[in-house]
């Protein structure tokens, strides 16, 4: 097992509890994407969206 | 010139040409530069000196000197770890790495080849010690022939049908034609690969290939290929770009979804249907027998 959650992204942070990986919550979706975008090019891992309101960035 | 310094040298000129023949820079890039093949010249000078000496030693006879040919496979055996050990320091710097099985492959294919040069060297001093040097010179030409024909394994497309299938993306989620490949969070990216990616299906044409195909070395290999063919989109930092291979579960698919940059598609099937069938890729369920008893 090599994946690895490296940040959650969400407007929704009710849905998301901290477990291990940092936790980024933003005003809406345009904030969202922007902080996906950022994060994937910083951490060169990839965005993967999981619902409408939280991303997850993944380590291949 | 007496008969066993012309079966020598007869052996050791057909064996180092037969190591020529098998010498060659195709679009693997590999080896390329005049030290890499200098390299390779050498070891396959030495392997055809020591193929060479055999038959005239034993003749001679003087048995303590065919006990080299042992030490002498041993140093070729080197040979596979040193090209293993080029190779995959290489591959971390790729874009598209070619992945443990092709370069697997690849040092098999050096160690091999210079035990094919011993062997044509062998042959051809034999002849000449047995025959005369025109028995050496047609020995040696059927020989280096021999070499040639064994240098071609099976590609890609003997063993499946390649064409290509549109791209579409629903949802995150991208897929070609009916098979899932993978999510990909952001619309940018999403929108980048349905411009740049070409959608391909490899359908396999028996139980056999099936497994073949479903093999993950072989999935990185065909990738590498086309990526270092006809280019890549793709640079650090952008994951999303990166060229995949994933199975249709039920009847053993391989959807693939490339990243050319050169969006040519006659051409990357060509080029898919040109990679070769990696050997530890090769399984044959259809010679298994139920009814023999192990």
């Amino acid at each position: 097992m090599n994946e690895k959650i490296l940040a959650i992204i969400t407007t929704a942070p009710d849905l998301v509890a901290g477990g291990g990986s940092p936790v980024f919550v933003t005003k809406d979706e345009e904030e969202l994407l922007e902080r996906a975008f950022l994060l994937e090019k910083i951490l060169d891992a990839m965005v993967h969206k999981l619902n409408e309101s939280t991303y997850i960035i993944v380590k291949h | 010139m007496d008969k066993e310094t012309l079966a020598i040298t007869l052996g050791i000129i057909f064996g180092f040409a037969a190591r020529l023949r098998l010498l060659q820079s195709d679009y693997r890039q590999y080896p390329t530069y005049p030290h890499g093949q200098v390299i390779h010249l050498a070891l396959g000078l030495i392997a055809s000196a020591l193929g060479a000496v055999a038959i005239p030693a034993l003749l001679k006879p003087d048995y303590t000197a065919v006990t080299f040919l042992t030490l002498a496979a041993q140093q070729f055996r080197d040979v596979r770890n040193m090209e293993r050990e080029t190779l995959q320091k290489l591959d971390e710097t790729e874009l598209v790495p070619r992945g443990f099985s092709y370069i697997e492959g690849i040092a098999m294919v050096f160690e091999g080849r210079n035990y094919i040069v011993i062997l044509a060297a062998l042959f051809t001093s034999a002849a000449v010690m047995f025959g005369g040097w025109i028995t050496g010179v047609v020995v040696g030409i059927v020989a280096i022939v021999l070499s040639s024909l064994l240098k071609s394994g099976k590609n890609m497309g003997q063993i499946g049908a390649v064409y290509e299938v549109p791209l579409r993306v629903e949802g995150a989620s991208l897929y070609a034609a009916d098979i899932y490949l993978m999510n990909i969070g952001l619309p940018d990216n999403r929108k980048r690969i349905l411009e740049n990616g070409v959608g391909i299906v490899i359908e396999p044409l028996n139980a056999s290939s099936r497994i073949t195909i479903s093999n993950l070395g072989q999935r990185q290999a065909i990738l590498h290929d086309v990526s270092s063919i006809l280019g890549v989109t793709r640079d650090s930092g952008e994951p999303a770009l990166t060229p995949l291979a994933k199975l249709d579960l039920k009847d053993g698919r391989l959807g693939l979804v490339t990243l050319p940059q050169e969006k040519n598609i006659p051409k990357i099937i060509q080029v898919i249907k040109n990679v070769p069938v990696l050997e530890s890729a090769v399984r044959k369920p259809n010679q298994f027998d139920a009814k023999k008893q192990v």
